[in-house]
């Protein structure tokens, strides 16, 4: 059974289409990349995926459970890190720990806080209102905060954005190491088409809210004629007519 | 529901209230002036007054009940605000929180910061001005159990209006009760009020108990039934509250305005 299951979603904002028709799933110890231009649907397929937006159509299922029908228990099995979702900055690192692991009924809560704070690097600023830290080190709360609750599924959007490049290999392999222990599996947003590459066993391009490829990152460019995945991104964003579904 | 989920919403608001001197302060800071202010007003009053020194007195009650609602009211829309300040509200809604659980949370915060404003108003009231609430013997209960209900559904309403209209409507409900402070009869009985406002008086909780506070003190008597009467009014607007919120918090889902709720209003 796949962690995530979303068939024929639909969204629609008035006269407009959000994302059409979109189905795909995300399998245990998966990293799937959702790429795509800006205002193709990839914000708006991890907000239905999180309940904070109602498809048009369609249904998700996360680990098994209808999220429409079992929001609590669905999201019980998820969570998210994401650049426009920061964490409280008025709280501690520690602080947030508590109240997020609390919210996600995390079995055993002040030892895995220890474990996430240790994973992350975040021991000095345990103590630390998680507003004053740099946005690279809020980043890395709100990793933390995303892999509390050891997710069935992950969702990622633009993790690595304000993280160095040292820091940043570290977290991808953090977060290479959480799928491959088949703990649970994850969908990535991200614009570093070498990040995607480097870490994604699939990716699916979206352009004005439909999938319009999928396959191996790795071996993506060369079936459709362009040097690497950076090359394919721009091509599928200008001229999405010149390239189909596989 | 959770119990532990529940206590998150409420753990939050203990460390920023513990972590801050300013939103401690504000808990009982304006209760403190309200009861100096009016302390000094009944006291003047009831000096210059002929034969109505009772009269007068039942203002600082009627002050201190009106101040609680309103910390009611504010107990359970100021911790939702500071999800509104914080840009939390993606965070809070995308967790397996349930809408019922939330609610709760901000009730029980509610509670106890309402209180302690309370408390902080009797001891005043009675050190500075020998006036006691407690004067209304058991009766008190059901006043302040109106009073607290009443504030409850005026706050949960008032997220409704900030979660339908986003932050920009913040404004807007900071007054609230003071828009319904004319109907109530908080200083005078609403025979005074024309007809049209009397009615509207009579579908207010809080004036049943602002009546019958009145009548307890200058007749020695009040209306049992009508206490009831206040009472299930408060009962029922608490759950026309929540189904308010429910409803609002489903069409935000719908229209993406909680995905998106940092920006400035939604149409």
């Amino acid at each position: 059974m796949p962690v995530l299951e979303v068939k024929n979603l639909r969204k629609e904002y008035g006269d407009t289409v959000g994302v059409e028709d979109l189905s795909f799933t995300v399998a245990r110890g998966e990293i799937v990349g959702l790429l795509g231009p800006n205002g193709a649907g990839k914000t708006t397929t991890i907000s239905t995926i999180l309940a904070v937006l109602e498809p048009t159509r369609g249904s998700i299922r996360i680990d098994g459970r209808d999220v429409q029908r079992e929001r609590s228990a669905a999201l019980s099995a998820t969570n998210f890190a994401a650049v426009y979702a920061q964490l409280p900055g008025n709280l501690t690192v520690e602080q947030n720990m508590r109240i997020f692991g609390m919210l996600y009924t995390v079995p055993h809560l002040e030892k895995r806080i220890r474990e996430v704070i240790k994973e992350f690097e975040l021991e000095r600023f345990a103590d630390t209102k998680a507003g004053v830290l740099s946005s690279g080190e809020q980043t890395r709360v709100s990793l933390a905060k995303a892999m509390l609750n050891e997710p069935r599924l992950l969702l990622l959007d633009e993790p690595t954005a304000s993280l160095d490049p040292s820091t940043a290999r570290v977290i991808r392999e953090q977060i290479r190491a959480y799928a491959s222990s088949g703990k649970g599996g994850i969908l990535w947003t991200s614009h570093n088409m070498f990040e995607v590459e480097a870490v994604c066993d699939r990716v699916l391009f979206l352009s004005k809210g439909k999938i319009l490829l999928e396959g191996d990152p790795k071996k993506l460019p060369q079936e459709h004629g362009t040097p690497n995945l950076e090359e394919l991104f721009i091509k599928v964003a200008r001229e999405p007519l010149s390239v189909s579904v596989e | 529901m959770n119990i532990t989920r529940i206590s998150a919403i409420f753990l939050r608001y203990f460390y920023l209230v513990r972590g801050n001197f300013q939103r401690l302060v504000q808990m009982f800071v304006w209760a403190t002036f309200d009861v100096i202010l009016w302390g000094f007003i009944t006291k003047y009053l009831g000096g210059v007054a002929e034969g109505g020194i009772a009269a007068v007195s039942t203002l600082l009650g009627a002050i201190m009940l009106w101040d609680f609602l309103t910390r009611a009211m504010q107990g359970v829309s100021t911790p939702f605000l500071e999800d509104v300040w914080a840009r939390n509200l993606l965070n809070m809604f995308a967790s397996p929180l349930k809408q019922g659980e939330y609610i709760i949370a901000l009730a029980a915060i509610s509670v106890c910061t309402s209180l302690i404003g309370l408390v902080v108003m009797l001891v005043l009231a009675y050190a500075f001005f020998g006036y006691s609430l407690f004067s209304l013997g058991l009766m008190l209960v059901p006043f302040i159990f109106t009073l607290f209900l009443s504030g409850i559904a005026l706050g949960i309403f008032a997220t409704s209006v900030l979660l339908r209209l986003g932050p920009s409507s913040e404004w807007f409900i900071w007054p609230m009760p003071v828009v319904l402070s004319p109907f109530v009869g908080i200083f005078y009985p609403i025979s005074v009020l024309p007809q049209w406002m009397q009615a509207v008086s009579r579908v207010l909780p809080p004036t049943y108990v602002f009546e019958g506070m009145r009548a307890a003190l200058l007749e020695g008597q009040f209306s049992i039934s009508s206490l009831g009467i206040g009472l299930g009014l408060s009962l029922g607007y608490v759950a026309l509250a929540y189904v308010i919120f429910v409803r609002t918090y489903r069409k935000a889902v719908k229209s993406g305005a909680v995905a998106r709720y940092s920006a400035e209003s939604f149409s």
